[in-house]
């Protein structure tokens, strides 16, 4: 990929975000924070490159590290997101 | 030679990552109802599996090479590769990676299931510290092994040792995207501290912050194009301390009633800083997530300052909440007020026909979202209709009150935004005001010299009567403004911490 093509990805996601988000209904939007939260974690990807290839030692224990913050983020992001929409509850499935 | 070595990258791993970025696409998209919210979250952490599981598969060297090797052999399938093969150490390789991301999960997991909901703002703004450190580690490794991420090629000059020249390209993006994880993190915990009461939620204001951050600022931009120039590691170095130190200086100044843009304005660079890392590493998963969260969060930050009548600039430029207290304050003083009872309370509320219930701060800060709902649910076994004023901005993060009263079971269909519900208050016959004070302010419609002016506010002043439950009459609200509803005729203020004081009404109520 060359970097025009990366640059119409991000151009073209952002307006996506864009409306996505618009759309979102405000009572959701600490949900909508924790899930980005989480999905923002993506990183985890370089960071899984960084501690799985050979080269150089440093490089590797940087991307441990990362892997590790990484998964606290991903694993409490989804969780603590899980857990706020199973409490928004409709009124006639309340007693 | 740089599209080569991308090019290298099989089409089915881009494709996996696509899938992955659509999977994020969708799980926002999810969050336009509580119904689909929860398919959504899922399907988040499908796109995130599918991410993790690509990345494992095509890089973990499951076949441990024997010696160095030229970067293309970094995934899978190159002819290259099989000259180095050998299954020596695997085990030894992989396995720090698993037990990284077992103790990253389990911490992860078991603070998600112990946090209190009223605790939220200081766990996103935790989590966004995290993305942010993240962000830079993995800048450092890029940059101390570019081979890794193909970012770079190795050169061999004559009679000295050979070394890899990052692209220039890839120089830029890595540098900003370390500088923007940096600033995410040491915000982010500036702003931790402040959420969770270690630092003092008042502006620290530098005398010529504007001047110094301005100049850090340049001072970064400076470098990152020098960047371009010369690769060597204090360049790296310095733009990577100068962005933690500017991340604090920026937050710093800034008050807790202005959290949640700070907040939202720091979920958004947690974005840019991951869409940064996906250009120098050429990952779409990566781009695709960091546009999506790099635009909610500015869009968050968009609508809490609308919210706020106050424009971005002057929110990060800091200080409210420091200057009006003196005026305000004065103004305080000796004017007459009513008083009531638990019981007055409850006696008015019973007889109503409609009660709006405005929460704010002060109910997370005493957790007095589930004696509310207790309260509301004997309210409306009498025949009261109940429902939820939520202005944008009460609490310390987009959607707070939400959470709270979801939390205390408190149905979503029974709570309104502001625009929805304002035009109810004048066919109503109590709101009741917990917690909250300058989102109930009049003055914002018609004093224009108040620091609020022009703030959209929840017209609670028009209902019959005005219960304001407040700890005392001495403390003005976040912004430093006396509020007029105070001393109105209909307003009845029951001045006790929250929580007692609806426990109380509950107990006069059965």
């Amino acid at each position: 990929m060359d970097f025009i093509s990366i640059l119409s990805i991000f151009v073209l996601a952002c307006f996506v975000g864009y409306f996505v988000v618009w759309s979102v209904t405000p009572a959701l939007h600490t949900p909508l924070m924790s899930v980005t939260n989480a999905i923002s974690s993506v990183i985890v990807v370089g960071a899984l490159i960084a501690s799985a290839t050979a080269g150089s030692d440093s490089s590797k224990w940087l991307g441990l590290v990362a892997v590790a913050l990484a998964s606290v983020n991903i694993f409490g992001g989804f969780a603590v997101t899980q857990r706020m929409l199973a409490m928004y509850k409709k009124k006639d499935r309340q007693g | 030679m740089h599209t080569d070595v991308i090019m290298a990258v099989p089409s089915w791993v881009l494709l996996a990552y696509l899938v992955s970025g659509v999977c994020f696409i969708l799980a926002l998209r999810g969050l336009s109802g509580p119904e689909s919210s929860r398919r959504g979250n899922r399907l988040g952490m499908v796109g995130m599996a599918i991410a993790v599981l690509t990345t494992l598969v095509t890089h973990i060297p499951w076949t441990k090479p024997a010696g160095t090797y030229p970067p293309t052999c970094g995934s899978i399938g190159n002819p290259c590769q099989q000259l180095f093969e050998s299954n020596q150490n695997l085990i030894l390789d992989v396995f720090p990676i698993f037990v990284a991301i077992a103790i990253g999960g389990a911490i992860g997991l078991v603070t998600a299931r112990k946090i209190q909901m009223t605790a939220m703002p200081q766990l996103v703004a935790a989590f966004h510290s995290l993305v942010g450190m993240a962000a830079v580690l993995v800048g450092a490794a890029a940059y101390l092994n570019p081979e890794a991420f193909a970012i770079g090629v190795r050169i061999t000059p004559i009679a000295s040792p050979s070394f890899v020249s990052i692209f220039p390209v890839s120089r830029v993006e890595m540098g900003l995207g370390v500088a923007i994880g940096a600033i995410t993190f040491s915000g982010s915990v500036i702003a931790f501290l402040k959420l969770n009461g270690n630092m003092s939620g008042k502006p620290i204001l530098l005398p010529l912050r504007h001047v110094i951050n301005l100049g850090t600022l340049a001072a970064i931009l400076g470098l990152i194009a020098y960047f371009i120039q010369d690769q060597s590691p204090w360049v790296f170095g310095t733009v990577t301390a100068l962005s933690f130190l500017i991340g604090f200086l920026l937050i710093i100044p800034i008050g807790g009633a202005d959290m949640p843009v700070v907040i939202s304005m720091l979920n958004s660079y947690s974005g840019w800083a991951a869409a940064a890392m996906g250009f120098t590493l050429h990952n779409s998963a990566m781009i695709i997530t960091g546009a999506l969260v790099g635009s909610s969060g500015a869009i968050l930050s968009y609508i809490m300052c609308r919210a706020m009548n106050r424009s971005f600039i002057s929110v990060i430029a800091g200080g409210f909440g420091g200057d009006a207290v003196a005026g305000g304050a004065a103004a305080a003083i000796d004017r007459p007020y009513k008083r009531g009872s638990a019981e007055d309370a409850a006696f008015l509320m019973s007889q109503a026909d409609q009660v709006i219930i405005v929460p704010g701060y002060g109910m997370a800060v005493s957790q007095a979202q589930h004696a509310l709902r207790e309260m509301a649910d004997i309210l409306k076994k009498e025949g009261v209709r109940v429902k939820y004023a939520i202005h944008p901005v009460a609490g310390r993060m987009p959607g707070h009150m939400n959470v709270l009263l979801a939390e205390a079971n408190v149905p979503y269909d029974e709570v309104f935004e502001l625009e929805d519900i304002n035009s109810e208050f004048a066919q109503t016959d109590v709101a009741f005001v917990i917690g909250a004070n300058d989102v109930t302010n009049p003055a914002a419609k018609t004093d224009k010299s108040s620091p609020i002016y022009g703030m959209p506010v929840l017209d609670v002043e028009k209902a019959r009567t005005v219960l304001f439950v407040k700890r005392s009459m001495g403390g003005v609200g976040y912004a430093g403004v006396d509020n007029e509803l105070f001393y109105r005729d209909n307003t009845m203020m029951l001045l006790a911490d929250a929580k007692k004081m609806v426990e109380e009404i509950v107990k006069s109520l059965g």
